[in-house]
């Protein structure tokens, strides 16, 4: 591996420096789980690592009142073992639960997992429907992105080359909002998603409409896809397994996958129609107030 | 142009109970200071990008893929390895038990794995058949196979549960 050097940051100040020092040559580490085996893989080569876990901002876990900051260097278990933040958002904690195995689970972070920007990112899809903003920190100051235009192309962000990602702000879920991800890998776990599909809905005050939903894909596109007419087909109407079952057809449209190694077009529009009825049917329980989430080990495949 | 090479990292920290210093290059892993800085060679590199947990170790308390830290991060951290695993001059219940079950052929991944199932004992002393197999999917065996690594983990628990229990069977026979 190239040499290069270790930098602790201490303040969002401190990080942008060096990395406004190095230029492309340098990038933040938060958990590492991806940046060190690229590194080590040869992907590319740096001059400095900017370790931002020191970074107040950027290890900080908030549940406030208007929502929940994910601060970018916080690793995955610290959000799935609060069970405030597992009540209130179960779609980023399906990903959390399930990204790696423990070992990952102990370092990775989500927002890694975003700035990395992999088409098969799990928390990416939750953070969409769960209408998440993440904050990046750079010369020129702070500004805002919201979640669903962060991603350009596979591996790349609108993410500048001396930015860093300090949070993610997730908006307090309204009432009656219920939200899950479930992805398909051939194994129980430790995978790649072939397909992933996270769904957000909310249902009106009788439970018997959805009044607003939202859906995204992962796997079938360079980026993560906003299935926005799935999600509309929803609106107005019963949660229904009719209506998920369109809704996944829809979905399946919506989705523009390849075939590769892990899955060919057909099967991987196949796994959008089915799992984009099962996460809905789970969002709609959880939305009425059924099963919890949490790292329960029994992922479906 | 030849650049100065970086100055090392000097880092401090407490390794199986004890205060340890070492300088390491700054792009090192803490697996690679472990074994080639430290002697330390039980810790077993396998596939060097975090997905066999052949490195597993415990990092202030939680296990990590020792391959996935770099050795500057560890500094004023608590690290133990499986070198700190058993009491002096016996075994570990788990390393006893795994030998009782026969759960290891190669033994690469096995330090690994005693390391995960230590840290799953230790929080959860009676988990299930399905939670230990789901604790240790980030170890990888490519021998021995899951089940007698799994019945040597419930073994373990049996054989360290308080006297009131311990007469009790096992829970779940493994597939």
């Amino acid at each position: 591996m190239h040499p290069f050097r270790y930098v602790a940051a201490g303040s969002i100040d401190e990080a942008v420096a060096v990395l406004r020092e190095h230029g492309a040559r340098a990038r933040p580490l938060a958990g590492g789980t991806d940046i060190l085996a690229q590194l080590r893989a040869g992907r590319f080569e740096l001059d400095a690592l900017v370790d931002v876990k020191g970074v107040p901002e950027a290890s900080a876990l908030r549940l406030g009142r208007d929502g929940l900051d994910i601060g970018a260097a916080v690793p995955c278990y610290r959000i799935y073992e609060d069970p405030d933040v597992s009540a209130a958002y179960p779609g980023i904690v399906d990903a959390a639960s399930l990204i790696g195995g423990i070992q990952i689970q102990s370092r990775a972070t989500i927002g890694g997992n975003l700035c990395n920007a992999a088409p098969s990112a799990d928390s990416i899809g939750p953070l969409i429907v769960h209408a998440a903003a993440v904050t990046l920190a750079g010369p020129a100051g702070t500004r805002t992105v919201p979640v669903d235009s962060f991603c350009t192309a596979p591996g790349r962000t609108v993410l500048g080359e001396d930015e860093l990602a300090v949070s993610i702000h997730v908006p307090r879920p309204p009432a009656r909002f219920g939200a899950a991800y479930e992805r398909f890998i051939p194994r129980n776990e430790m995978d790649i998603a072939v397909v992933g599909v996270a769904c957000a809905v909310v249902l009106d005050r009788s439970g018997e409409r959805i009044e607003s939903a939202r859906i995204a894909l992962a796997s079938v596109g360079p980026t993560p896809i906003v299935a926005a007419k799935a999600a509309a087909s929803l609106v107005g109407g019963p949660p229904s397994a009719d209506a998920f079952r369109a809704a996944g057809e829809v979905a399946a449209d919506e989705a523009s996958p390849i075939d590769d190694m892990r899955g060919t077009i057909g099967h991987r529009r196949d796994l959008v129609r089915v799992l984009t009825r099962r996460t809905l049917e789970r969002a709609v329980q959880r939305a009425s107030g059924g099963t919890a989430s949490g790292n329960t080990g029994r992922g479906t495949r | 142009m030849t650049q100065a090479p970086l100055p090392k990292a000097h880092v401090r920290c407490q390794l199986n109970g004890q205060p340890v210093e070492f300088l390491a290059d700054q792009h090192m892993s803490l697996l690679e200071v472990l074994r080639e800085v430290l002697d330390l060679t039980g810790t077993k590199e396998g596939c060097n990008d975090g997905n066999c947990g052949a490195c597993t170790v415990s990092m202030d308390g939680r296990i990590v893929d020792s391959c996935l830290v770099l050795a500057p991060e560890v500094d004023g951290r608590t690290i133990e390895t499986i070198e700190g695993m058993a009491p002096p001059g016996g075994l570990h219940p788990l390393q006893r038990s795994f030998l009782e079950e026969a759960a290891l052929q190669c033994g690469i991944c096995t330090p690994g794995f005693l390391i995960s199932a230590k840290a799953l004992l230790e929080r959860e002393p009676d988990a299930d058949e399905h939670r230990i197999r789901h604790w240790l999917a980030g170890n990888l065996c490519r021998c021995t196979g899951y089940d007698k690594i799994v019945r040597a983990v419930l073994r373990a628990e049996t054989a360290m549960a308080p006297k009131a229990a311990a007469g009790r069977t096992r829970r779940k026979k493994s597939a």
